[in-house]
Order: structure tokens, then sequence, then C-alpha cells
């Protein structure tokens, strides 16, 4: 009886994050359908789905795991990379996009899910905050590699090259030569598949993967590892299994993230994805409410969008950090203050919601 | 052969030689008690037998298998529970949720009712309060839910680290009590204690630890009378 009680509330309170973004959903696909959309909306669709979905992952690092990574941009990057690198190999044989572009975000999402296995092998395993600093070393030098990174195609097949020096000294065949990934300049040619409605589609998996796995026996022992580490383990629960299937996860969707993104630029530098990125990735985390991923989505629509739409209003354009810089702060404040807290909460209430998302909160879950 | 059998154990911290080759035994159906003034090892003890730090050198077999090998959640699956120190409740989980968290390694779901049925008869305060969260139960009260929670796992033998640490005189009887009952429900019970006097009143056999060596050991009716015993731990 307890438990069935339990888990419909949790479900519930799942749902009801699925129906806001079903309901955002639907709003886009009628305003951009019915022409009515600006090209700035329009514009930010991807973007918004993008971080969206790096919040949502990487609030299962910091939220439920516990542990704070500060490099998830990394993760985002080897995942834009190898997801735009297969599309473009495969643009001339696979040409449904239906196929293609889910198979650029399984190789996208495996690749990050691959390197986050190896970053998270040797520092999950230790005790204390190893994660942050070892994982923002790791973004820089992803960076960096991918910066230095070669790959070019001719008749004989792929040349790689690290440094332009090395590349300068591969023989190619002229006629057949195409570079594919061209050092700084980035990954040049990526089809442009993405669009809102894959975005969407994509929130929806990153949100049911990680809700569902937040709501199983693994996920109560990756949160058991949050909240007592010496009790978990005395009640034989694996720490360094559970710590890296959280960690790995996470990568996953900032790598399929990644892919989004890529797909929706017609170039892609690796210096885009630098430790700013990773920062503000965690100030979604952090002002959505860590542990909360409906938070998570709310906060990464607000703070992605609204600067956009600031510098669009004409005379506020001047004041548009500014404004910005305030929501962060009246975000923090509500969040964190526990009589603004009671007020939302009560307000809530009143739509029978509050006593439901306040016992998951505690719970660390909603 | 000894259930536990603890052989020539060393444990250092960095430097610091903590535990110096101690061995002993705790033999099925009894409860063994290590006591020792703080800084001791005592802690330092359990947490190796139960995987959580890593010894130097020696032995620790449970049942004919070494321990010293195993990681930690294996030992539990062993059959071995661990009441660590200090009442390591997961604090904003109800005590219900506590409680089938201890039984995290198990599958068989009407054998873990049936554990949770005997858990709240031995703790009827856990079951008035299955739906209070952890943290805001008392001090006594997490006590008993640690020890509820280990026994979730339905052990061979019962690990406890000072279980009557900071309760008032009633609670401290209580979780001696209980400790008695799960001996006679047939679970061995390895039991660290400051609380001497307590300790070697249950106990069938008894060690004392001094800065990381055994002095002493014997059964505990005869450490009761000990004149060094009386002085140094039961304050006679
Ligand atoms: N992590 C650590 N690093 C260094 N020294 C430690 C560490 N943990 C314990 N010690 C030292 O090892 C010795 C034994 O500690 P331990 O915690 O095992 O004692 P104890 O017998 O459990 O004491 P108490 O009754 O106070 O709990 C102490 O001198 C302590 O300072
Ligand atoms: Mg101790």
């Amino acid at each position: 009886m307890k438990t069935l009680n339990t888990m419909n509330k949790t479900s519930k309170n799942n749902f009801i994050t699925y129906g806001i973004v079903l309901a955002i959903f639907i709003f886009c696909a009628v305003y951009i359908e019915t022409d009515m959309a600006t090209f700035l909306f329009k514009g930010l669709m991807v973007p918004i789905c993008v971080n969206v979905i790096l919040a949502v992952s990487l609030n299962l690092t910091v939220g439920i795991l516990g542990e704070l990574s500060l490099g998830h941009a990394g993760f985002m990057c080897v995942g834009a990379f190898a997801g735009s690198f297969f599309s473009m190999m495969t643009q001339e044989t696979l040409t449904s996009v239906w196929i293609r572009f889910p198979l650029a975000f399984i190789i996208g999402g495996l690749s990050a899910a691959f390197i986050g296995l190896l970053v998270g092998i040797p520092v999950l395993r230790l005790r204390g905050d190893y994660l942050a600093i070892v994982t923002l070393a790791f973004c820089e030098i992803i960076k960096n590699i991918m910066n230095n990174l070669y790959i070019a195609k001719d008749i004989n097949g792929l040349h790689f090259a690290i440094g332009v020096g090395a590349y300068n000294e591969i023989e190619f065949d002229a006629a057949s030569k195409q570079v594919l990934i061209n050092g700084a300049m980035g990954i040049t040619g990526t089809p442009n598949d993405s669009n809102y409605f894959w975005g969407f589609a994509l929130i929806f998996i990153t949100l049911i993967v990680i809700l569902n796995l937040v709501n199983s026996r693994t996920g109560r022992a990756i949160m058991s590892i949050r909240d007592n580490r010496i009790a978990a383990e005395s009640v034989g629960i694996n720490i360094t299994k559970h710590k890296l299937i959280a960690f790995v996860i996470s990568a996953f969707f900032a790598g399929v993230a990644g892919v989004l993104y890529s797909h929706n630029l017609s170039s892609v530098i690796a210096t885009k994805f630098d430790y700013n990125y990773s920062i503000l990735v965690l100030v979604f985390v952090v002002l959505g409410g860590i542990g909360s991923m409906r938070g998570s989505v709310i906060a990464a629509i607000i703070l992605t969008a609204l600067p956009e739409f600031l510098r669009d209003i004409g005379n506020l354009s001047d004041y548009r950090m500014l404004i910005y810089a305030i929501l962060l702060i009246a975000m923090m404040l509500i969040n964190n203050n526990d009589y603004l807290h009671q007020m939302t909460q009560g307000v809530l209430g009143k739509f029978r919601l509050g006593k439901k998302s306040k016992k998951n909160e505690q719970e660390g879950v909603s | 052969m000894a259930m536990l059998e603890v052989r020539d154990l060393e444990v250092n911290y960095g430097a610091i030689n903590a535990i110096k080759k101690i061995s002993f035994d705790v033999n099925e159906g009894e409860v063994i008690a290590l006591i020792g003034a703080n800084g001791a090892g005592k802690t330092t003890t359990l947490h190796t037998i139960t995987g959580l730090l890593k010894a130097k050198g020696g032995s620790v077999k449970f049942e004919g298998k070494e321990l010293l090998k195993t990681p930690p959640h294996k030992i539990v699956e062993m059959g071995m529970a661990h009441v660590p120190e200090g009442r390591r409740i997961f604090q904003q989980l109800s005590v219900y949720k506590n409680l089938t968290m201890g039984a995290f390694i198990r599958k068989d779901k009407a054998g873990i009712e049936e554990t949770l049925a005997k858990v709240y008869e031995k703790f009827p305060r856990l079951e008035e309060r299955k739906k209070q969260i952890a943290g805001t139960l008392s001090g006594g009260e997490q006590q008993m839910l640690a020890m509820g929670r280990a026994l979730m796992s339905n052990p061979k033998i019962v690990v406890m680290d000072e279980p009557s640490m900071g309760l008032s005189p009633l609670f401290v009887g209580e979780v001696f009590k209980i400790i008695e009952e799960i001996k006679a429900s047939g679970t061995t019970v390895l039991l660290v204690e400051q609380n001497a006097k307590k300790a070697l009143e249950i106990a069938d056999r008894a060690y004392v630890l001094e800065t990381g060596k055994i002095v002493l050991s014997g059964d505990a009716k005869d450490l009761m009378n000990d004149d060094s015993v009386k002085k140094a731990y039961l304050g006679e």
C-alpha cells in the first residue's frame, strides 16, 4: 500500500514535468508552423533544446550523484565532433535523415559515454572531490585536441593528423581530397538536420531515461551514496559501479546534446566547448534547483532565451546583462529563501501540487 | 573453525601504525565484545573487517573466505552487516525507506517483508514512526534505525560500532536488550563498545584493545572481575 502510494506520487510528479515540456512543445509548434514566430524565435529553438538536455544530464551528476563536474562541455564536444564526423562520412550513402540522424545521436552519445568511462574509472574510485578538477582539466584537454585535429579523406582513404605541421606533411590526392575536420577551423559541412522537432524528441528521451533511472533501484542506490557514503557501503551498495553508471549516462546525454548542437550549425569549432559553457550549464542546474529535473528544464529555457529576447527589445538592450544578472539573483533568492519557498509552495498547494513537490524535494527527486 | 578469524591484522594510516598485528576469533552464535578507550583502534578494526579500509598485512577470514581482498558490497552479500559508528542513516529518507535500503542486496520480496515484520517487532518505535523522515528522529531512535537497517539484510553476523554512544541510560538499556535478542535469534554479534560494563554483561567473550594491540582477552565474566579491567574500564 505504502509503496504504491509513493510510487504514484513520483510518477505523477514526473508526468507534470513531461506535461510542461509537451505544452511548451505544442506552443512552439503552433507558433512556428503558423508562421507567427520571428526569425529569432525559430533560431533559438535548437540552442534551447541543447541546453535543456545539457542541464538535465548534468543534474544527474550534480544533483543525484552529488559530484561536481566542471567539464560537461567537454563531453558535448566529443559528441558534437563524433556525430558530425559520422554524418559527413555517411551523407551520401545514408540519404534518409530518419536513419542517419538517430545513428549520429547514438554514435555521438556513445563516444561521449566512452570518454566519460575513461575519465570516471580512475576518478570515481577515489574518495573526495577530485571529479571537479579532473573534469575541468579534461574539458581543456579535449578542446585542445579537437583544436589541433585534422581529418581528411581522398581516394586512398582517411588521413589523421594532430597539429598543422603533421597535417601539411600528408601527401593528398588533390582531385579527391575532402577535408572533414580542419583543426582550429573545426568541422564544416555537417548536414543541417537539427530542428525543434528533433530537439523536443530528445528532451523527452533524456527525461524519460533519467527520471526512470532516478526512481529505480539503481537510482536509489546512487542517491544513497550522495546522502551518506558509509551508510551506503554498509548496506552493500557497490559505490564505484553506481557512481560510474550515473556519470556515464550523464556524459552520454551531453554527447547527444553535442550532436544536436553541431547539426544545427554550418561549422563547429572546438573553442565553443570551453569552461564558460560548462559553467553556464552548471548555472542552469543550480538555479533550477539541484536534483530537480523540472527546475533544470525551466532554468535552461529561461536563461537561454532571455538574453536573446532582451537584445531584441530596442532601448532595453543596453541593460541586457544587467537584467540578466538581476534575474539570476532573483532566481537564486527564490530557490534558497525559505519564506519565498514556502510561499511558492503555498501557491502551488492551491493547485494540489505543493505537497508532492515538497515531499519529493526531501528525497531529492522531482 | 571460527566463523570470523582475524590473524595478525595490521592497519596503517600513512606512517601511523594504528593496528599492530591483532588476532581474535568470533564463533558462530557468540556475542564478542571489543572494548578499549578512545583512539584504541576499535573503529579501524571494524572498518578493515567490513572492507571500508585497506589492511597492511594479516588476514581476516569469514567462513573460510578471505575478506581483505573482498569489496565491501560483496562482504555484505556474504552475510556480514555493519552498524557504523555515529548513526549513519539516510537522513532524507523515511524510516521505512531506510529499512528497505538495508535489504538492498536482497531480491526475495516475500523474504524482505518477513524480515521487515520481524524488525518492526523488535523495534516497535520504528513501526510507529515508519513514515517519519529519519533525520528528524531522536538520537536513540536513529540508533535503533541503524540497527534495524543492518538486520534487514538478514545477516549471519552483525558488527556494531558503539551503539550506545551518546544515549540516555534508558536507551542504552534498550540497545543492549536488543543485542541480546539478536543473539537469541541466532545471529552472531561483534560489538565494539566503550561502555565496558554493559558490553561485558551481555558478551560471551571479550578482547581489550589498547593503542592498536590486544592486551587482554577471555570470558566476559572473568574480565569483569579482572583488576586491571576494573580499574581502567569499569571505573571501580
Ligand atoms: N583517517 C585517519 N587518518 C589518520 N589517523 C586516523 C584516521 N582514523 C583514525 N586514525 C587514528 O587511528 C587511531 C585509532 O582510531 P579509531 O577510530 O580506530 O579509534 P576508536 O578505538 O574507534 O576510538 P573511539 O572510541 O574514539 O571511536 C587513532 O589514534 C586515530 O587518531
Ligand atoms: Mg570508534
